[in-house]
């Protein structure tokens, strides 16, 4: 079967993607209708983004949604990257299946369970909820992500590079610092980016764990849909999207720029 | 580096694994058990909103009055109130029949993925990532826009002549499964596309030069070899959709809530948090095997790469 694939194949695939994209094609070309009806095209406008730069609380949010992001994807990143190298490299431990079980857990459990607990946690400890609390959440959360992507970077990776570092008397420390952990980077940035997409988006946990003065932007994003579909809420999406699109293109195009330079110095080498 | 002649691990190496593990303990694990406390208290008008309250400084004696006040009433009263085990019942019919549809739109579009030359599947795989990567709720509120009463679905079908007067597509059944096969593809189609990306496609010459028909050496060939790909992808959306919340509280209608929602409810409405914590332990109990037949293929997959 090397004919590539059939008209069925490719009608499956587009069709999925159309799918995909559609419903998001549809909010980003309405953010810009100077209409305020949803089926009424009234032509080209940036009205709804004028507004948008005028609405203080939401403003607000978003700069508290991109703190806590950047702080728990941060967290998220070093404690993920830990747990993936003692899964792949330390063997059997004593404690391993509940370890193990902890760490994939949070990636398929249903969120108003997670959100629930932590919350009841941190009622019976005392602890001032708002800021920290949302931050600790999504840490917990995002750290599988990170796992999973950089535990399968892990696996497959040869391991002869670190060998030769450690016969030649490198310390392990310095030998994960300086040849473990350049190889694994991309998987690692990879990994916070996840990371850092996840708690900007995620509404539940953020619910349940948040206090007074940390609303995040979901949350803001949430009550205002509920009240029904506003021009200024497909702008504030268009903006979200937006970003992760830049972002992503700007990772893949890096990622191809790394690739070809390591395929470069192989070449060198072998000259 | 064979584990024969390693030394005592150093401190360097205890602490890459003591970190995340007493992170998860402390922030995963802990709070499970304070739940299921919770859920054995009873509701009351204080700060916090239930009794008993565990008292340090009662020492002995406050230990053994907090072992008294627990009690399973509150578990007696989800058993006893139909609303919940509907709930149960329509989140489980949701998760179910949801479940199938993904498989059976996202099959096809792994399969053909998995066709295309090496050189475009990448940049097919990313196509279907990217979405995920925006904001669920923001996909959510895309298909508010489509399906609303005066929304674009209900314009179309009208201007092509097939309905005559506007739907009502919102708010219902349909809109949930709608949200819930749109938010949770690319959780199927992944997890199909590399099981079936890693077989071997000499298999099905072979099977081809035995006579085989294209649509039996499918069922023969590529089926059972791509079904640890079926059950990963079952399983990643069959458990989290048990407990959804956003999508059916956005899109749904006002009859039998999903589970997700009516916890919601008992505890940010009614304030009733043994309820809610309840609620919560049983829906966890329900999700015990699925969750455990995941752990296991998640284990298996990292020993057989490793």
């Amino acid at each position: 079967m090397r004919h590539g694939p059939s008209p069925f194949n490719v009608a499956a695939v587009a069709l999925g993607l159309a799918f995909l994209y559609l419903p998001i094609a549809i909010l980003v070309i309405y953010s810009f209708n100077a209409s305020r009806l949803v089926t009424v095209w009234g032509g080209w406008s940036l009205q709804w983004y004028r507004e948008l730069f005028h609405d203080a609380g939401m403003i607000e949010s978003a700069w508290v949604s991109i703190r806590i992001a950047a702080l728990s994807a941060t967290a998220a990143t070093v404690l993920g990257t830990l747990a993936a190298v003692a899964l792949v490299r330390m063997g059997r431990f004593r404690g391993r299946l509940l370890f193990s079980g902890m760490v994939y857990a949070p990636l398929v459990m249903p969120e108003v369970i997670t959100g629930l607990s932590l919350l009841l946690m941190f009622v019976a400890l005392n602890a001032d909820r708002g800021f920290w609390t949302v931050a600790i959440a999504h840490t917990t959360l995002t750290l599988c992500f990170v796992t999973v992507i950089v535990q399968s970077r892990l696996i497959g990776f040869d391991r002869g590079l670190e060998e030769a570092a450690m016969d030649l008397g490198c310390p392990p420390l310095r030998t994960f610092r300086t040849i473990t952990l350049p190889l694994i980077f991309p998987a690692i940035a990879a990994g916070w980016m996840l990371a850092f997409s996840l708690s900007l988006d995620d509404l539940v946990i953020a619910s349940f764990t948040t206090g007074p003065g940390a609303t995040t932007l979901p949350i803001r994003i949430y009550s205002e849909i509920r009240l029904g579909v506003r021009p200024e809420i497909n702008a504030v999406c268009t903006i979200m999207i937006a970003l992760v699109a830049a972002g992503t293109i700007a990772a893949s195009l890096l990622a191809k720029r790394s690739a070809v330079r390591r395929e470069r110095a192989v070449l060198a080498a072998q000259v | 580096m064979t584990a024969g002649n390693e030394p005592r691990k150093p401190w360097s190496a205890r602490l890459v694994l003591l970190v995340p593990y007493f992170w998860l303990l402390a922030f995963f694990l802990a709070p499970f058990a304070i739940v299921l406390k919770i859920s054995l208290s009873q509701t009351a008008l204080a700060q916090p909103p239930y009794l008993p309250v565990f008292d340090l400084s009662a020492g002995w004696h406050g230990l053994i009055t907090f072992l008294r006040g627990l009690s399973l009433d509150t578990y007696g009263l989800i058993a006893s109130d139909p609303i919940y085990l509907l709930s149960y019942l329509k989140s489980l019919e949701v998760a179910a029949l949801s479940t199938a549809m993904l498989l059976l739109i996202g099959y096809p579009i792994a399969y053909g993925i998995a066709r295309f030359s090496r050189r475009w599947q990448p940049l097919l795989v990313m196509l279907v990532i990217l979405p995920f990567w925006t904001s669920f709720l923001i996909r959510i509120y895309a298909w508010i826009n489509i399906l609303q009463r005066d929304g674009l679905l209900n314009g179309v079908l009208m201007k092509l002549g097939i309905l005559h007067a506007p739907a009502a597509w919102l708010a219902s059944d349909t809109a949930i499964y709608i949200g819930i096969v749109y938010s949770y593809l690319p959780f199927m189609v992944l997890p199909l596309y590399t099981a079936l990306e890693k077989m071997d496609r000499s298999l099905l010459e072979a099977a081809a030069d035995l006579g085989c028909t294209r649509r039996r050496a499918f069922w023969l060939v590529t089926a059972p070899l791509s079904l640890p790909g079926v059950a990963a992808g079952v399983l990643l959306c069959f458990i989290p959709i048990v407990g959804e919340f956003v999508i059916p509280d956005l899109l749904g209608g006002s009859d039998t809530p999903m589970i997700g929602q009516t916890l919601w409810m008992e505890f940010f409405s009614n304030r009733d948090w043994p309820t809610a914590s309840a609620l919560a332990v049983t829906l966890l109990c329900l999700l015990i095997v699925p969750l455990m037949f995941y752990e296991r293929l998640q284990q298996r997959q990292l020993e057989e790469c490793g």
